[in-house]
């Protein structure tokens, strides 16, 4: 167990350099620092000078070490657009794209699992092909027509949902929620249930596929015939065995929330990471884009090694395994 | 002979698939309509003398006030809608035909050399796959389209836009070829026929693209539709955005965004008709996806 986890680690410590590195070969080749910073009036020398005292001078390694040092004591630059620190930057628009990334997973799993039991224990049923069917649409229509969707229907024409921004936010120690006024929650819902539709339809599919598979297995079947009842068969028996693979859909899933959820804060103007990193990109403002991908990668990150220590938590033929 | 018994298998399903057959009509009536939109389009929406603001804002032509020479109606600089949408849909599937081609032949080069040589190469290879794949494709052609806008001058910028769009794109796709023709390689490594040929002294290029390249077409196909689906949706996911082609030379996606100006008004069709095209598009290719993969893969009939 340990080990297993000592082995994620350090893996993970591998990916996150690089990811620094990119970030670092982005700030350092893609456009000139020393242009960016200064104006067409200061003099060649003056640049130059810049250029040595900022160090960019430095051997390429030396120059990455202290990049990447930088970045491990929570400086990460200043941004060529706003000239702010881009620490501040995105640390402030990281509640809003986690909390709605959030709300949007457990949409996910709150309609799709229940639903991909269902289809897969009443696969012929006029409900489950009704489903089916949906999820097919629901795969081909893009996010971002889902969201216009939603708004025109809940947001212009019934006139029940605000269309953009977060609405009322309390500040937390610094980190500003809108899971705590009703505006804010009213606010949340359509891009939430946006950017959830499509990992909806992908963990319906797995559950469904997954189950199904189970449903098949010898020891479902015979407990079938030694007179097990049908829902005690459904839900303790086969359901336990389908979590492993969910457990890692939603590993999986969070990179596609996250990246989705550029295109549903576009969409709803909702002031998270993603709509940052689409302004930094149009006004090819590197530093934030750097940052923004070492951040994602971080989360990604730390959200599979938690997944990896849940799967030998829930499926105890792992930890037989790890041991022999 | 068994090509053309698969042939005429795949015919015999798709005249018996209503969803194939109406999913190819509405895919080949876009696709058409796209290609001659030249000559069937009422204005030119590029040129500003073909058409006049005093057309402005005109709705369809089942609504009140409408001017039936605009079918679907105009958009507010008096632009046909039908003409903004047939050189919408030409760009869009350009670029999305483009990109396609451009990731296929890329990834199933890199996936081809690298079932067929093994070893350093494959690894390296399958490791920037594993990576790439971590990443959603959005993600990828995003960033991919930032440096783009970093390294060339503004000016190059504008003229190269569709190109850039295009490898951005096609750099975030070719993961699946190379991943598909490797596997397939691998599959076909072990046949005589291959070990004939190596036997043979070819040259490994032939092998690989002679012998084994079209054994592997089946599954390759229908990536190939399926990522023209996805191509396209980037695409246009990219224009909404405003990351992609600008409003003076429109794709699907671009009018889009530009309806959204009117979400609140009442000038509904600006908004909805080009995407209705949209989705009408790429349901219908994935739809044909969907159908190829039951021909070639008869296991999940």
């Amino acid at each position: 167990m340990a080990y297993f986890i000592l082995k994620r680690l350090i893996q993970s410590l591998f990916v996150m350099l690089a990811v620094a590195f990119l970030a670092f070969s982005l700030f350092r080749f893609v456009g000139d620092p020393i242009t960016q910073m200064t104006g067409v009036e200061t003099s060649v020398a003056d640049q130059e000078r810049l250029r040595e005292e900022l160090g960019l001078n430095d051997p390429f390694v030396t120059q990455f070490a202290r990049f990447t040092g930088d970045m491990l004591q929570g400086d990460f630059g200043f941004s060529y657009r706003t000239r702010q620190p881009v620490a501040e930057m995105i640390a402030d628009r990281i509640p809003a794209t986690l909390e709605l990334g959030i709300v949007a997973l457990i949409i996910s799993l709150i309609v799709g699992i229940p639903a991909g039991v269902y289809t897969a224990l009443r696969p012929r049923g006029v409900v489950s092909q009704t489903i089916l069917m949906t999820t097919l649409i629901g795969v081909s229509v893009p996010t971002f027509v889902i969201g216009i969707m939603l708004i025109y229907l809940f947001g212009v024409q019934l006139g029940w949902l605000p269309t953009f921004g977060r609405g009322g936010t309390v500040q937390i120690g610094g980190w500003e929620s809108s899971f705590f006024t009703v505006d804010g929650w009213r606010a949340l819902i359509l891009p939430a249930i946006t950017l959830g539709v499509y990992q909806l339809t992908l963990t319906m599919r797995l559950v469904r596929a997954e189950m199904m598979e189970v449903m098949r297995s010898d020891y479902i079947r015979f407990a079938t015939a030694r007179g097990v009842p049908m829902r005690r068969l459904y839900f303790k028996h086969a359901l336990a065995n389908t979590m492993v693979p969910v457990i890692t859909i939603i590993g999986l899933q969070f990179g596609g929330v996250i990246a989705f959820s550029i295109v549903t804060e576009s969409v709803f103007q909702w002031p998270g990471m993603g709509l940052l990193f689409l302004e930094s990109i149009r006004f090819v403002d590197i530093p934030v884009m750097g940052v923004y991908l070492v951040v994602i990668a971080f989360f990604f990150v730390v959200v599979n090694l938690i997944v990896d220590m849940l799967y030998v938590a829930i499926d105890p033929r792992l930890r037989v395994k790890d041991a022999a | 002979m068994i090509a053309l018994l698969k042939r005429n298998e795949a015919l015999w399903l798709f005249i018996h698939s209503p969803a194939a057959i109406i999913a190819a009509l509405v895919a080949l009536a876009i696709i058409l309509g796209a290609a001659f939109a030249p000559w069937i389009a009422l204005v030119d929406p590029y040129d500003l003398s073909s058409f006049s603001l005093f057309d402005g804002l005109l709705p369809p032509v089942w609504e009140d006030g409408a001017n039936p020479k605009y079918l679907l109606g105009t958009d507010d600089q008096g632009r046909d809608m039908i003409s903004s949408i047939l050189y919408g849909a030409r760009l869009s599937l350009f670029i999305g035909l483009a990109a396609m081609t451009i990731a296929t032949v890329l990834g199933v080069s890199l996936g081809l050399a690298a079932g067929y040589y093994g070893g350093r190469f494959d690894a390296i290879v399958m490791r920037i796959a594993d990576v790439q794949l971590a990443l959603p494709a959005i993600l990828t052609a995003l960033l991919i389209d930032g440096i783009a806008r970093g390294l060339l001058p503004a000016d190059i910028q504008q003229e190269l836009r569709v190109w850039v769009l295009t490898l951005a794109i096609a750099l975030s796709l070719w993961v699946n070829f190379a991943r598909t023709a490797r596997a397939s390689t691998l599959v076909q490594m072990n046949k005589d026929y291959v070990q004939a040929a190596v036997m043979m002294g070819q040259r490994p290029i032939r092998i690989m693209f002679v012998h084994i390249f079209p054994n592997i077409l089946g599954p390759l196909l229908v990536i190939m539709t399926v990522d023209l689906a996805s191509a396209i949706l980037l695409e246009a996911t990219l224009s909404f955005l405003g990351i992609g082609l600008p409003a003076d030379s429109p794709s699907l996606g671009t009018l889009i965004r530009i309806g959204m100006q009117f979400l609140l008004s009442g000038e509904w069709w600006i908004l909805w008709i080009p995407t209705l095209f949209l989705v009408a598009l790429v349901v219908s290719i994935n739809v044909l996806g969907d159908f190829l993969r039951d021909v070639f893969n008869p296991r999940l009939r």
